[in-house]
């Protein structure tokens, strides 16, 4: 039985359509991305996979139960790791533990002997008095992903779990969170992060005004959607030079601001060509994920 | 969606996590809770007492001490069902922290609501406790003041969990103080007997909620068996389902929409 089971989801907001046909299945054991710009529907598809969203059509099923008409009891099995911390700021670290274990009807008992491995996973060891205002954004974000483990779900969902992080906290999350996955769990992440995807996501979703643009492993994704080179050009007359030289070479052409991107299936010809042109700064490298992403979700600004 | 179709005991969490951050400040927070209603009681009480007649047969201090009681509850109630949830649900983001574990919608206004009402009862009945050993308590009858003060806690919880379903910042409680709660102090027989005021008042006054408390808390106070105490516990107990679900209505729309 899959752990989440999205169907035709829709929704919609004031005639707009948030989420508009969006399925997926995530396989049990797997770390599955949910990628989109800003306003995609990624938040929107989390919410009502937990039942706090109504949909307006489709079939979600969570951890075995229908959602939303048994949401409760799906979130039973389910730890979540929201965008904005919520943590509770008149509480110390080890209550926080205690009193969300209590929404999942634990004991006292049952949770006070798993506070110090809880804390001692997220890297808090030690941290059971600490005042929650004292913590550092990375501190409340792992000691976020703790309390989502008190219930010892099967499956976690996390909204951008490392937004607003620096990159030492970032690259904390990740182990844990592939300490998790190694331990069985299932992951559902969304994110906008494309080095995050590509790092811990088995499968992953594009997806952009609530469709799915593509879906499929990373590696898949690259060699399906782009070339697999990219020449980035920098300087002040890379997007003219790129108009009238690169497209000799290169099927696709795209400038943003001082900088062309060529996209090519073979780079040797055009780095040739671009020695010959000392004043423009080049990059050759393989395509990513952020490639594929900016094809198929284009590169204008979304907020 | 039938309004108890989602309601559990992991209400009671809800209303545990509040006792827990309020076990905290237990003691600057009750003294608090006491400070302004006593001031205004001993100061109004003997200050202005002493220029007037006896109320019914009793001293002024004495009729104003009863109708404190009631007004210190409404305002506890008010107050944690106002700012201190406003916080829990837009500030803090607590609400969708709980929603996230299997806990509702209507487990935690639940929670809120009967936490709001405990607070204001523990309020309510500081000031039994003060204004009883200065002697302004006639007969052990006070103690059925108790679940009264507890059911006008549920009613004001219930009341302002309404304003917080609507509020957009916590400006917005102003609006609420001034147009509804500070009224009522003045036309339900806190400071005066409503009677005083022309009939067209005091017809208002008949139909706010503070009244049917007075009614019943003042009297035992007295030490008198009130008139009508089913009529005006029903009036409060029916506020408080109202409300309610008015205020959970109004908070699935902004919440779960």
């Amino acid at each position: 039985m899959s752990p989440l089971a999205v169907a035709d989801l829709r929704k919609s907001y004031g005639g707009r359509e948030v989420v508009a046909g969006l399925g997926f299945e995530l396989a049990r054991g797997e770390c599955y991305g949910l990628l989109g710009p800003n306003g995609a529907g990624k938040t929107t598809t989390l919410r009502c996979c937990l039942g706090l969203t109504t949909p307006d059509a489709g079939a979600i099923t969570l951890v075995g139960e229908p959602v939303p008409k048994r949401a409760r009891e799906a979130r039973m099995k389910i730890g979540v790791v929201p965008q904005f911390d919520n943590l509770d700021p008149d509480f110390t670290a080890a209550e926080n533990l205690i009193v969300y274990g209590r929404y999942f009807g634990m004991a006292d008992a049952t949770i006070r002997p798993k506070i110090a491995e809880l804390l001692e996973f997220a890297g808090l060891a030690g941290k059971e008095d600490a005042n929650i205002r004292t913590l550092s954004g990375g501190m409340k974000r792992r000691l976020t992903l703790a309390r989502a483990l008190v219930n010892d779900p099967e499956l976690l969902l996390l909204d951008e779990p490392t937004t607003g992080l620096d990159p030492q906290a970032r690259h904390l999350i990740w182990e844990r969170l592939k300490r998790l996955q190694a331990q069985g769990k299932t992951i559902l992440l969304t994110t906008h992060f494309m080095d995050e995807a590509e790092r811990l996501c088995q499968r992953l979703a594009i997806i952009d005004d609530g469709r799915m643009v593509a879906e499929g492993e990373p590696r898949q994704l690259i060699r399906e959607n782009i070339e697999p080179q990219v020449v980035e050009v920098y300087g002040e007359d890379a997007p003219g030079w790129a108009e009238r030289e690169a497209r000799e070479f290169s099927r696709r052409v795209e400038v943003s601001g001082e900088t062309a991107f060529c996209y090519v299936e073979d780079a040797a010809p055009l780095l040739a060509r671009l020695a010959a042109w000392p004043a423009l700064r080049t990059l050759h490298r393989p395509a990513n994920l952020e490639d594929v992403f900016l094809k198929l979700t284009g590169r204008e600004l979304r907020d | 969606m039938a309004p108890g179709s989602n309601l559990s005991l992991r209400s009671l969490a809800v209303f545990r996590r509040n006792f827990l951050v309020w076990k905290k400040l237990a003691i600057p927070s009750l003294l608090g809770n006491l400070a302004d209603p006593m001031i205004y009681l001993f100061g109004l009480g003997y200050g202005l007492g002493n220029l007037l007649p006896q109320i019914n047969g009793v001293s002024y201090i004495a009729f104003l001490a009863s109708g404190t009681v009631c007004a210190s509850t409404m305002n506890a109630a008010s107050f944690e069902a106002l700012y201190s949830a406003f916080s829990r649900m837009h500030v803090q983001r607590t609400w969708e922290a709980i929603m996230n574990a299997p806990v509702t919608l209507e487990d935690v206004m639940a929670g809120e609501l009967l936490w709001a009402a405990a607070k204001a009862t523990l309020s309510g009945a500081a000031i039994l406790v003060v204004i009883a050993a200065l002697g302004f308590v006639a007969s052990p009858l006070a103690l059925w003041a108790l679940p009264v003060i507890f059911v006008t806690g549920l009613a004001f919880a219930a009341l302002g969990l309404i304003v917080t379903a609507v509020a957009p910042s916590y400006d917005f409680f102003m609006y609420y103080f001034t147009l509804f709660i500070t009224p009522m102090v003045l036309l339900c027989g806190v400071f005066f007997p409503a009677d005083q005021l022309p009939p067209l008042v005091q017809a208002v006054g008949s139909w706010l909620p503070l009244t049917h408390a007075v009614a019943l808390v003042r009297p035992l106070l007295f030490g008198e068996i009130p008139a009508g105490i089913g009529g005006h516990l029903a009036a409060l107990l029916a506020v408080a389902a109202v409300a309610f679900w008015i205020a959970l209505t109004l908070i699935r729309r902004r919440l779960l929409k």
